[in-house]
């Protein structure tokens, strides 16, 4: 009988020349599924192994400085820290409102003919190279908009400014991953909503909110990884090439990691022999690397959360 | 004691119909509204504002001029040809790299792979690709493909070429077309693939003759969109040494010296244009970037009409 049976799989599966085709097709769709396990292998040791040698050879009070100013030895990680978190906070004042409203507009109110409408004009902004919002932070919304607010007090070139254009890109984001999950929230439980009496607006805050808060939660991180790794808005808009002093004033110019990074690099012919500046470009780069990382592993826990109970 | 009188029906129509909580519901909805709306409203006041900022170039050059001519100091002539040049090579290699390899990988991680730990694994690696921020790409380029391989991608220029933009490009990009071709590839009835195999088609030929044509129009236009992005992306370019002062591969230089040669890019020059100080290239800024946001729209286009037409077919 299992005699038998597996004759029958080896007539089945043809001749010996399209049996080895066939692993042989099999291994290179593996080798190129393998290929994601080498990106993730090259990032790791390219960023570890120049992180290492400048950690080994910098004088570990250099990173507790005055300020950012790699050329000149001073690597106060402080300065980065914060005005990462400050861009990504900015970021996040402006996408949670925007983004969370657009998602609940678009999956609690819209009627189908206005959501097919709104939906991808969101999508276009979605597309947006980071560069030209960060010419619309440093063009319009510096001069036009902040300017008029807080007067002379802000410079040309100011954090607030570049964490308001983060904030504008991490808007889709946000908007179409919480949109997603608050459409995930099964029908039945809006109509017992409706059924005790209950308001849209009861039904969209009080039940399908809570019902979907864990893809809420797991957009607003990704939102809040993408507005830390965002880079070239602040790139344009914040200023400070060359470094920056610690500071906690939105209003000037300051350093993110991202920008930090950027505007070294421009520079990074110049400066490869002196003082390890090209490894701490490495070095901040393991860091963000890092808290996107984190940020990202929790994100991917809220959202098996939302799979399972749906 | 005088009994109060109370108008039961209408209480109960009151409450039914929440004459109060209507009108917080109708403000709830209209602040949803507005936030929509506004997010809208900046797009198109930054559309506006380019259009705006880029008339000055309009009406002195043709589209042709600034296209053609080559970059420089001097905002009178400076033209975006290396830039455009540059980015529409860096494209082919998001094409001819990220594009194959990326389908080929969501092949096997939907057609192939058993749910087990291994592909689990490769699930969550190239999940976690995806939300890594470009510019850490940029320093994978900078160690990997500027100084590790620098002696191959640009023997003249230190490693600062175009090839190592382009495969920086396609490494950046590849876990979006893995991701958007699996979807594509998930979206593929059964039924369809249980025929193949009823008729005695091997995998791979029901791969190739049943599961791949239904599910490229997804493919293609996850794809395209994949392009777009690379197209967009200046910070792991910046890393790698794309450069925005003028440069010249000499007149007889063979295509690999132009790949092996320094190049620039689009968004690159929109950084480095952006924060020049004289008046004359805010104009420059704005009517290069309105040059990109055509090509962007005509990415798009394309991915939607290609997507539109395919499907017809199928």
């Amino acid at each position: 009988m299992t005699v038998e049976s597996s004759e029958i799989a080896r007539t089945l599966g043809g001749d010996r020349r399209r049996q080895r085709r066939e692993i042989i097709w099999r291994l290179f769709f593996l080798g190129a599924a393998a290929t994601s396990i080498v990106i993730t292998i090259a990032i790791i040791l390219s960023l570890v192994g120049e992180a290492w040698v400048f950690i080994s050879n910098v004088d570990l009070s250099s990173l507790w400085e005055i300020g950012w100013f790699p050329r000149r030895g001073m690597f106060d990680i402080r300065t980065l820290v914060v005005g990462t978190l400050l861009v990504a906070g900015i970021a996040m004042l402006v996408a949670t409102p925007l983004g969370l409203g657009s998602a609940m507009y678009l999956s609690e109110y819209a009627r189908p003919r206005v959501r097919r409408i709104l939906k991808p004009a969101l999508e276009i902004l979605a597309g947006i190279p980071s560069v030209v919002l960060g010419y619309f932070a440093l063009t319009f919304i510096t001069p036009g908009v902040l300017k008029t607010i807080f007067g002379n007090e802000v410079a040309g070139f100011n954090l607030l400014a570049a964490g308001i254009g983060v904030g504008i890109l991490t808007v889709p984001l946000v908007a179409s991953i919480a949109e997603d999950s608050m459409r995930a929230v099964p029908i039945a439980l809006r109509e017992a909503s409706y059924g005790l009496g209950a308001s849209r607006m009861n039904t969209s805050v009080r039940v399908v909110f809570p019902a979907a808060i864990s893809g809420i939660v797991a957009a607003l991180i990704i939102g809040l990884s993408r507005a830390i790794g965002e880079t070239m808005v602040v790139a344009i808009a914040s200023g400070a090439t060359g470094g920056s002093l610690f500071s906690l004033n939105v209003l000037q110019p300051g350093q993110t990691m991202t920008a930090a990074m950027a505007a070294l690099a421009i520079g990074s012919d110049q400066v490869r022999g002196d003082d390890y500046a090209f490894q701490s470009l490495f070095f901040v780069g393991l860091l963000l690397f890092l808290f996107t990382l984190v940020l990202n592993v929790i994100s991917e826990r809220f959202v098996r959360r939302v799979r399972q109970r749906y | 004691m005088v009994a109060t009188y109370v108008d039961v029906p209408e209480v109960v129509r009151q409450s039914l119909s929440g004459k109060g909580r209507d009108r917080k519901g109708t403000i709830f909805a209209w602040a949803l509204l507005i936030g929509l709306l506004l997010s809208l409203l900046v797009l198109a006041v930054l559309l506006w504002d380019v259009i705006a900022d880029s008339l000055p170039v309009w009406a002195q050059r043709t589209i042709g001029n600034f296209l053609g001519s080559q970059l420089s100091a001097n905002p009178d002539v400076a033209g975006i040809w290396q830039a455009f040049y540059g980015s529409l090579l860096l494209m082919v290699f998001v094409v001819v790299f990220a594009v194959p390899t990326g389908v080929a990988s969501a092949i096997y991680l939907e057609e192939y792979a058993t749910d087990n730990r291994f592909s689990r694994f490769i699930n969550a690696i190239i999940r976690n690709l995806a939300g890594v921020p470009s510019i850490v790409y940029g320093l994978l380029g900078l160690a990997l493909f500027v100084k590790l391989l620098g002696s191959l991608t640009g023997p003249e220029v230190e490693g600062r070429s175009l090839i190592s933009g382009g495969l920086t490009l396609a490494v950046l990009v590849l876990p979006i077309v893995i991701i958007t071709t699996a979807e594509a590839l998930r979206a593929v009835p059964n039924a369809i693939r249980e025929g193949a195999y009823g008729v005695g088609a091997t995998r791979f030929q029901t791969i190739r003759h049943h599961v791949l044509p239904v599910a490229a129009p997804g493919i293609l236009t996850g794809s395209i969109l994949s392009i777009a992005r690379a197209f967009g992306e200046a910070a792991p370019l910046l890393l790698v040494g794309g450069i925005t002062t003028f440069f010249q591969s000499g007149a007889d230089s063979t295509f690999l010296d132009v790949l092996q040669g320094r190049f620039s890019a689009m968004p690159v020059l929109v950084f480095s244009w952006a924060r020049l100080p004289q008046e004359g290239f805010r104009a420059l800024t704005a009517a290069l970037i309105v040059v990109m946001l055509i090509v962007l729209f005509l990415v798009n286009f394309t991915a939607v009409y290609l997507r539109n037409r395919y499907e017809k077919s199928v």
